[in-house]
């Protein structure tokens, strides 16, 4: 009887068999490292916005408050988007001619808000709220990165829920001084135990829950 | 005198064994009896197919489910097919384990049953999640949402189980079909064909070395399939058992399940061998030794589920507790009662005329107490998923339900889904170990 296979077959035979343990590892560790990449979270990626606004420029050269834009970030679930009237409070004086503002001038004169392109964006089923997240300690930093050195914004985390859980675990390592909320160079510091054990003190004073309440499905998705 | 009847029939040699096992699949012509069977499991398949897409796109509103009774006919349907598969690791595993020489005309039938039940089983945990697409969410990986599955919770076990069951059981079933695999390779006569077996046939040659390896790896697989028989049940079970509803939460649920299980699986075993054996000819290896031994185990383990049901009973009078109380007695006088007393008639009623060595002889007569055990036990499933939820600890949420016509498209669907597969396999595949029937002649016997 003729061989069916031709001998090469068994060498083949062997490979396909060992080497699918080592492509199914490899196509989950893709699809593990896929899953977190900026190409699926949208991380690191600059959003063109209707108008050039810069907060390098604003923020980090003007050295203009968080708040003077973003009004409701301490009482309200959104931190709120500024209407035209407040750009207006300073482009009716400076910079009132430039072609740039062109767009922010016609929605003043027309009444039509602009249409700013949400940069961080959480899904619906995630209850976010501002206002708890700035009286417990967490800085605008912490979650908007170095907004002061960003010409154009980016989304600066995965927003991805284990991003979140991991400082809802540990706060300690992420909580700032009332005084720094709006400091954009503050940068946690947890290298040694002495750094921590002000973290563990300001968890305390701000009263932060343990992580029963924090770690909680109803927490934030309500 | 059936009772002693030969394993095998003696008349057999090793050429007639496996020309007669090997000419169904390799040189029987295709009857116009498998295409009608195929045509219609088929078209059933396409019925599955038309639920499910249905559902995904609408939603699990289609079927019956609600609160208070939001496991229905879906969930059953799970248990049921996966009680069915029990029967076939038992008969390839245990069986093995304990020399029961007998498995061998079986087991491989089994096993392949065993196969397509966890199969359709699968499907309706999966599809009952709403949104099947995330079922992945289901295992421990390392994901981006920072947390695992609930390690605490039966449904999580149950993931676990059912897997691994149904790795084992393809693992057994493909090893064990490895020298058969060979010699349809080798007696194949088209190419397609003979390339087809020869890959699967994995470059069997049936040297020394390769069967000493073989037997020792099968051996070993039996080993790991023994404890499932027990332990996929047993964690089915527990989906109900930790629950704290009455009529759920009895210790007394994973045995009980078990000996459900395989009671339901024989009898599947039974309901498929009997019409097989007579239409491809198989007497000489399915004799009425078989039928014998499946009918008794049949009636052994339908006699535990009795005792099951006694116990729930005892146990609802016993606990001298309202809700357990109310439970038994709804069950047996509420809306639902037709089901449970027809549960009765079926699992505990039918079974006894096994005591008869003239019906357990009668082909006919033990074909149509497998098929009144196979509602039997769905009725069972019936009874403890919807009787249990329907009547809840608050009147104000009692409820009723009713299966809808995606219910039964399902259940329809996927027993079409099952014989579609086992049609194939009959046609394709040998549906009886060659090389184990071999070493069971007279022949293979060797003096030492």
């Amino acid at each position: 009887m003729p061989q069916i296979f031709h001998h090469s077959t068994n060498a083949l035979a062997k490979i396909t068999i060992y080497g699918a343990v080592f492509i199914i590892v490899a196509a989950l560790w893709v699809a593990v490292e896929l899953n977190r990449s900026s190409w699926n979270t949208g991380q690191w990626v600059e959003r063109q916005q209707p108008v050039q606004f810069s907060h390098k420029h604003h923020v980090g050269d003007d050295g203009i408050d968080c708040r003077y834009c973003h009004t409701s970030v301490e009482t309200a679930a959104t931190a709120g988007m500024p209407s035209t009237a407040v750009c207006m409070s300073c482009h009716k004086q400076i910079w009132a001619d430039s072609p740039y503002l062109e767009p922010v001038r016609a929605s003043f004169r027309t009444g039509k808000p602009l249409e700013w392109i949400r940069v961080h964006d959480l899904p619906d089923y995630a209850y976010f709220n501002h206002s708890i997240h700035v009286q417990k300690g967490v800085g605008c930093s912490t979650c908007h990165g170095r907004v002061d050195e960003q010409p154009i914004m980016y989304q600066a985390a995965t927003l991805q829920m284990e991003w979140c859980l991991e400082c809802h675990r540990e706060p300690e390592k992420f909580v700032r001084p009332k005084n720094r909320i709006y400091d954009m160079a503050w940068r946690p510091v947890n290298t040694n135990s002495e750094q921590l054990a002000e973290g563990f003190r300001l968890k305390a004073e701000y009263k932060i829950q343990g992580r029963r309440v924090l770690e909680s499905c109803s927490t934030c998705h309500r | 005198m059936h009772s002693t009847a030969p394993v095998i029939d003696p008349g057999l040699t090793f050429a007639s064994v496996t020309d007669k096992i090997s000419s169904i699949v390799l040189k029987r012509k295709t009857s116009l009896a498998w295409f009608f069977g195929f045509a219609i499991s088929f078209a059933l398949f396409q019925l599955m197919l038309l639920t499910i897409t249905n559902l995904v796109f609408v939603g699990i509103g289609l079927w019956g489910v609600n609160v208070p009774v939001a496991w229905g006919v879906d969930i059953l349907n799970f248990v049921w097919w996966i009680g069915i598969g029990h029967a076939g690791t038992l008969i390839s595993a245990i069986l093995l384990l304990l020399r029961q020489r007998w498995r061998t005309s079986i087991n491989r039938f089994a096993e392949a049953m065993t196969l397509f039940a966890v199969a359709q089983a699968g499907m309706y945990p999966i599809f009952h999640l709403g949104r099947p697409w995330l079922m992945y969410w289901l295992f421990p990986y390392p994901n981006t949402m920072g947390i695992w599955p609930q390690f605490r919770s039966p449904l999580m076990w149950d993931v676990f189980a059912v897997s691994t069951y149904a790795t084992v059981s393809a693992m057994f079933w493909f090893v064990g079909l490895i020298p058969d695999f060979a010699t349809l390779r080798d007696r194949a006569r088209s190419k397609p064909f003979q390339i087809l077996y020869g890959m699967l046939a994995m470059g069997w040659r049936g040297s020394a070395r390769h069967w000493h390896r073989y037997e020792m790896a099968y051996l070993l697989l039996a080993g790991l399939a023994t404890p499932l028989v027990l332990s996929v049940h047993t964690i089915v079970s527990f989906d109900f058992a930790v629950g704290i509803i009455p009529g759920w939460h009895a210790t007394i649920f994973p045995p009980y399940f078990v000996a459900g299980a395989i009671y339901a699986g024989f009898a599947m075993v039974l309901l498929l061998t009997i019409p097989l054996r007579r239409f491809y000819g198989l007497e000489g290896f399915i004799t009425m030794r078989h039928m014998h031994n499946m009918a008794k185990v049949m009636l052994a383990t339908g006699l535990i589920v009795g005792y099951g049901y006694i116990m729930e009973a005892f146990f609802g009078w016993y606990s001298g507790n309202k809700y357990e109380r109310f439970m038994i007695w709804n069950r047996m006088h509420g809306p639902y009662s037709l089901y449970y007393w027809a549960l009765i008639l079926c699992n505990i009623i039918a079974p006894q005329f096994l005591w008869i060595k003239k019906v357990r002889s009668n082909l006919l007569a033990l074909w149509v107490i497998s098929f009144i055990v196979s509602i039997g036990m769905w009725l069972e499933r019936f009874v403890i998923v919807v009787t249990s939820l329907h009547r809840d600890y608050l009147p104000s949420s009692w409820g009723m339900y009713e299966p809808t016509q995606w219910d039964w498209g399902m259940f329809i669907g996927t027993i079409g889904f099952f014989f579609t597969l086992l049609f194939l396999f009959i046609r394709f595949l040998p549906m009886i170990s060659i090389f184990e029937m071999r070493t069971i002649l007279p022949e293979a016997e060797v003096e030492e």
